[in-house]
């Protein structure tokens, strides 16, 4: 049975398609990418994933539940994780706080055990010597570790990374993989979308590409960025092609 | 103090969590202290300060509901004179049917809980202002339907039963007695409240509710309980102050000077600390004796002040407090200490292993990979 399983869903806001039938699913311990450019519809997948946008039609499933009775709370108990694209700390709370809220909320810790989980959390990302500090005052840099602390937290089967590298210098993506994969090593699946395509590359073993909210590519990563379709998308293929350039 | 288990260090563990920077039996035993002192005010005290005290409770557990309401869960109502006034009516209500007035307090806490409940499903559906004007609607529809209760006196109020047994000095003394008391279940519930587990919750839904809402956090229950929970406080409040006038009239039990005053004290002493709405209270009562003669200067003074204190101190009196000195009297947030970086002295409780955070904050290797 597979952990997660998209089938058919559709998502429009009048007439912006966000979503057009995407169809693919992930195994326990998967590590996936997910690529295209502005507007493909990729935060709005993780949206219907997370329970925060509801699907017009499809279905989505975790561990063969259909979710589209649960809400976001519930599936984050169940197991699915994710980070902001632009960090949603909790400004007036400490790191440790914050981490702790997801330990207790999401893991469903308490005591001992949840202030274990969010330390180790903080730890896993390099965080722990500024628990005390309150959220609000981090730089991006931390304010992106601290997402994925608070994710981590709450005990996920699967992360949704949202442009976790974004806006980070080179030393800090290389890090940041780093901790990735090793998540990856203990059989939490990743469902990562970037556009830093090399911080994917040293992580991901497996590549999907959306664009006006369809799935347009899904393989493995070096094949899928060399593949017309990702090009057309990226590049504009048909004029490209038409001028004779391709 | 509880210990949690580090990665780097396995299960023997010098990672601490801590709750209290200063030693919670010096806490307690001020309570304690203060609150045997408060017991037996109006034995000491002359009748007119026991009737200041008295009043300065009543404001303690309303600004105290308010900032649970605003400054822990980001609920900005300016309509919580609604639950004041109903639940001076059920005392009323009560007293009428033959309930001893005293008797009634619990009686209206209950009743304002009930009639909260319901309103949560219209009032949680909106956010920020609209949630604010709602409040507003349903604080003046609740007086609409009081007014439409001739058993209640209608428009010009009815005197409260059941008090006439009892000589002067013991009325005052059971007035006093009882609003002290609820004051005191009110503040220590809230401390207890914020130092759980919804304590937390709390904050976070405050602070972002989407991000809250996806690490597991069920918002909206969430926000329900603390709604009916601030409904019955100012209920509670809204019974001592009927049970410490003789008449009963709409106009003053269901006025928005309540909520004025609640958000006054609240933002002066500072939102969203248990101590902010308590040192506010304090600040509001000593104003009032001191400008009680200064006619319309008295408003202009506390218009002023408010204005101040939200330009160049938003976090409030006791913000300063708390920033420059470290120090809370009723802590309920949450310090990790680890010892594995750098020794803790033992009389450290507070500023010191604070600050060594605070000393590196600015610095890289702040940073710990």
């Amino acid at each position: 049975m597979p952990l997660l399983q998209l089938e058919g869903v559709s998502k429009r806001f009048g007439q912006v398609v966000v979503a057009d039938g995407i169809t693919f699913q992930l195994e326990e311990g998967a590590s996936v990418g997910v690529v295209g450019p502005n507007g493909a519809g990729k935060t709005s997948m993780f949206g219907l994933i997370s329970g925060d946008i509801k699907p017009d039609s499809g279905s989505i499933s975790f561990e063969g539940r259909d979710l589209h009775r649960v809400a976001t709370p519930t599936r984050c108990r169940m197991g699915i994780g994710r980070t902001y694209q632009i960090p949603q700390p909790f400004e007036h709370m400490t790191v440790f706080e914050n981490t702790l809220v997801a330990a207790q909320q999401g893991a469903r810790t308490r005591g001992v055990a949840s202030y274990e989980k969010a330390y180790q959390s903080l730890e896993r990302v390099g965080m722990a010597a500024l628990a005390n500090r309150p959220a609000g005052s981090l730089a991006l840099l931390h304010r992106k570790r601290l997402e994925l602390a608070r994710a981590l937290s709450s005990n996920p089967r699967i992360l949704l990374l949202d442009e976790i590298a974004g806006g980070l210098t080179d030393a800090e993506v290389v890090d940041l993989s780093a901790v990735i994969r090793g998540l990856q090593g203990e059989g939490i699946a990743i469902l990562w979308i970037e556009h830093v395509v090399r911080a994917l590359l040293s992580t991901v073993d497996r590549l999907l590409c959306l664009a006006n909210g369809a799935l347009v590519a899904d393989g493995e990563p070096r094949e899928v960025l060399a593949s017309d379709a990702v090009r057309t998308v990226y590049l504009g293929g048909r004029i490209i092609n038409e001028s004779g350039v391709s | 103090m509880k210990k949690v288990r580090n990665l780097d260090h396995g299960a023997d563990s010098l990672v601490t969590v801590r709750r209290s920077r200063i030693n919670p039996l010096y806490t307690l035993i001020g309570a304690v202290v203060l609150s045997g002192l408060l017991t037996w005010a109006p034995w000491f005290l002359p009748a007119a300060d026991v009737s200041i005290l008295q009043n300065f409770f009543i404001l303690v557990i309303m600004a105290t509901m308010w900032n649970l309401l605003a400054g822990y869960a980001g609920m900005v109502s300016i309509g919580q004179q609604g639950f004041i006034g109903l639940g001076a009516y059920a005392v009323l209500y009560f007293a009428i049917k033959g309930v001893n007035p005293f008797v009634a307090i619990p009686l209206a806490i209950i009743v304002c809980a009930i009639i909260a409940l319901p309103v949560t499903y219209l009032l949680l559906r909106l956010r920020g202002g609209y949630f604010s004007v709602a409040t507003w609607v349903v604080a003046n529809t609740a007086m609409l339907l009081i007014l439409s209760f001739t058993l209640l006196g209608g428009g010009t109020g009815a005197a409260l039963p059941g008090l006439v047994n009892l000589s002067p000095d013991q009325l005052n003394h059971d007035r006093y007695l009882s609003t002290w008391f609820v004051a005191l279940v009110v503040v220590v519930a809230t401390y207890l409240l914020l130092r759980s587990r919804l304590g937390l919750v709390l904050s976070s839904v405050r602070d972002n509710e989407v991000a809250s809402r996806s690490s597991g956090t069920k918002v909206t229950s969430t926000r329900r309980l603390i709604f009916i929970v601030a409904a019955a406080g100012c209920g509670a409040a809204g019974a001592v102050l009927a049970i410490s006038q003789p008449f009963i009239q709409p106009g003053n039990e269901f006025s928005l000077s309540w909520t004025a005053q609640m958000l006054f004290v609240s933002m002066i002493g500072g939102l969203g600390t248990i101590e902010g709405p308590i040192l506010g209270s304090i600040i509001f009562f000593a104003l009032q004796q001191w400008l009680q003669n200064w006619g319309a200067w008295y408003l202009i003074i506390f218009g002023a002040v408010a204005v101040s204190i939200a330009i160049w101190q938003p976090r409030g009196l006791w913000g300063i407090v708390r920033d420059k000195f470290h120090f809370e009297l009723l802590p309920v947030g949450y310090r990790v200490n680890d010892a594995t970086r750098e020794p803790v002295p033992r009389k450290s409780d507070g500023p010191s292993w604070r600050s060594r955070f605070a000393r590196k904050k600015d610095g890289p290797e702040s940073v710990a990979t």
